[in-house]
């Protein structure tokens, strides 16, 4: 666990991460060598006080629940399927997308038959049916969850869903949204201690970009549709 | 510093404090625990059948046993205080199995009064002092942000959701949870949020400073709901408190009990630099004590000394301080060398000369039985250099 006084930032590798960053970046805290292609692991700038480094999405939470990072950027699905003991400081609005049920397109359920669902989310899974009171059997699987109901694997799969093309390619669809998804800017429980005005000074600095950008391009939207009516 | 160290500085500590050490056997009837699970922290528990058929457990907790079999005489107005320095097995949040833990600590039970409480978190500062690195003491009431969660709405279920939202300090979850109750989402019938109730619980969940940083707003906060009053106990002990140095230590945090049943009245939790997570962990448990001792009160705390493992300084960085390497010499001659060395104070392994190498960085001298002129001229080997003077200052030795 790090002592010094840099906040350090585990970020997401991939898409989400980057934007991410920028958000970091929008809120006073750039370091343009992040978005560079290097061999460098860690990337610091010492002025904003900030230092960052790349992790695998679905480790960004262990690395600020250990203490490694004092902030980190985690969607919720994530969180909630690990439920690890940090602070859930903001919700940043980015890499938006859900959780849901889907099954073929034909599929009917029959309740007196335990279900067989495949995801990459058991704990959330069970959870959910938990709560329903249903019997399931969980598949877990590590990728291609949409293959599973195609070969009878699984009758149905709870998985991520951003636009809805890979299960309509695969003859799937929707059943049942289980949450909405986005990415979180998460905490260390003892680093929101020692650094806790740098910390909250970075998160009130986050949230405010982030409803910026937001509020831009509520902007440009309306705008948008009022030249078509114009037109 | 080792951990013991810190564990036997630790019950030097309570013991001046009147407290009275409290030993306990590795193991319970489980129904003490099945009873009782609320108050674990984790439902697991290694259980056995003893040889007379009954299921017994190991220990995953330590107060529970205390209070079991502690007798107040609370009528009489009396109170026992204990401190305990105990192993106890059960799976850490996260681990993959179980986990033998070094847990110390100390209840107060019976006639407990604001100077005991402002004792026992006086002490909790002290234990965290003795870690030897920048601390804080967290302290907040949980009764105040249940019963803050309790005006935004009746249903238990959706208080519990709020208060573990406030527990993250997550404001977006407790207005996501808000805006659930509004569409009728959790099933309550009313669907109606009482905006005053969750401005004072997003206030509250994320007041964090000293008191005199945050008292203030909290006092206006709750006045707002009519729940300025449950604010007394926490300002009576912090005045109490005022004139030691664990008034520098504490800082509020409402949301510090994580939204657990356990804690009535004042719970803390103390954090030490570098530690990750929560090295201290306690607060007034009434309503678990009243189980066991009508009438009686409790708070206690335990300092899980696991967590402060790293922290902690080895106890040197060599295994002794000489190595004496023999090839032929008779076995009675090596023992007489090796005592004369033991006897004047040194840490000292015999090895023959084969499997000397391993060991030459290992240990601050090396002796050779053969050839070393110290020991051959009939004088004392230990002459010369005592045993703090390893004669490889400097080298690191870095065998461990």
């Amino acid at each position: 666990m790090s002592e010094d006084r840099y906040l350090n930032v585990a970020l997401p590798k991939g898409r989400l991460g980057e934007k991410v960053y920028a958000a970091f970046e929008k809120a006073g805290y750039p370091c343009p060598e992040v978005m560079e292609n290097s061999r460098k692991l860690v990337f610091e700038n010492p002025d904003a006080g900030v230092r960052y480094f790349w992790v695998k999405p679905s480790d960004v939470a262990i690395y600020v629940e250990r203490g490694a990072a004092d902030l980190g950027a985690a969607g919720k699905d994530i969180l909630l399927e690990y439920a690890p003991d940090v602070y859930e400081l903001v919700d940043l609005g980015l890499g938006k997308c859900r959780m849901a049920v889907a099954a073929p397109e034909n599929y009917r359920d029959d309740p007196e038959r335990t279900l067989r669902v495949a995801t990459k989310f058991p704990n959330i899974a069970r959870n959910y049916y938990a709560d329903r009171g249903r019997d399931i059997d969980i598949i877990r699987l590590n990728g291609s969850i949409e293959l599973a109901p195609v070969l009878g694997l699984s009758d149905v799969i709870m998985d991520i869903v951003e636009t809805g093309t890979t299960l309509r390619e695969n003859h799937l669809a929707v059943v049942d949204t289980v949450l909405p998804i986005s990415a979180r800017l998460i905490a260390n429980k003892s680093g929101y201690r020692f650094k806790n005005r740098e910390i909250r000074r970075l998160a009130a600095a986050i949230s405010e970009a982030i409803t910026a950008v937001s509020m831009t391009a509520a902007a440009k939207t309306a705008a948008a549709t009022e030249a078509k009516i114009q037109l | 510093m080792k951990l013991e160290e810190l564990s036997a500085s630790l019950r030097t500590l309570y013991a001046q404090y009147g407290y009275r050490p409290y030993k306990m056997s590795k193991f319970e009837e489980y129904e003490l625990y099945s009873g009782n699970r609320e108050f674990l922290l984790s439902d697991n528990i290694i259980t056995f059948t003893d040889t007379d058929g009954k299921l017994m457990a190991l220990k995953p907790d330590v107060t529970l046993s205390i209070i079991k079999n502690t007798d107040v005489d609370v009528r009489a107005g009396a109170t026992e205080k204990l401190f305990y320095s105990e192993n106890v097995y059960r799976v850490p949040k996260g681990a993959e199995g179980f986990r033998e833990i070094m847990q110390t600590g100390l209840e107060c039970i019976g006639g407990v009064d604001g100077y005991c409480v402002a004792e026992v978190l006086l002490l909790a500062a002290e234990s965290l002092r003795a870690a030897g690195r920048r601390f804080v003491l967290d302290v907040g009431l949980p009764g105040l942000l249940a019963e803050v969660a309790a005006r935004v709405t009746p249903d238990p279920e959706v208080q519990g959701q709020l208060l573990k939202c406030a527990a993250e300090k997550s404001l977006h979850g407790i207005d996501a949870v808000a805006a659930g109750i509004a569409a009728g989402a959790s099933g309550s019938a009313s669907g109606a949020v009482n905006a005053a109730a969750l401005e004072a619980l997003k206030t509250l969940s994320c007041l964090y400073g000293t008191p005199e940083e945050t008292l203030g707003e909290a006092e206006r906060v709750a006045a707002g709901l009519g729940l300025a009053g449950e604010l007394a106990e926490l300002k009576n002990v912090l005045a109490a408190l005022a004139e030691t140095p664990a008034k520098d230590d504490i800082r509020i945090d409402f949301s510090v009990a994580g939204g657990r049943n356990y804690y009535s009245g004042i719970a803390f939790k103390g954090y030490v630099e570098g530690v990750p997570e929560r090295v201290l962990s306690g607060g007034g448990y009434d309503r678990l004590v009243a189980r066991f001792i009508p009438g009686a009160k409790a708070i206690g705390f335990a300092v899980y000394l696991d967590t402060l493992e790293r922290l902690m300084t080895p106890d040197t960085v060599q295994d002794g301080d000489v190595l004496l390497v023999y090839e032929n010499g008779s076995p009675a001659e090596v023992l007489r060398k090796v005592q004369q060395l033991a006897a004047a104070g040194l840490k000292v392994k015999a090895v023959r000369a084969a499997e000397a190498a391993k060991y030459l960085t290992r240990y601050g001298r090396i002796l050779n039985m053969g050839t070393d002129p110290a020991l051959n001229t009939g004088t004392d080997p230990a002459s010369g250099f005592g045993a703090a003077d390893t004669g490889r200052a400097g080298e690191g030795g870095g065998g461990k």
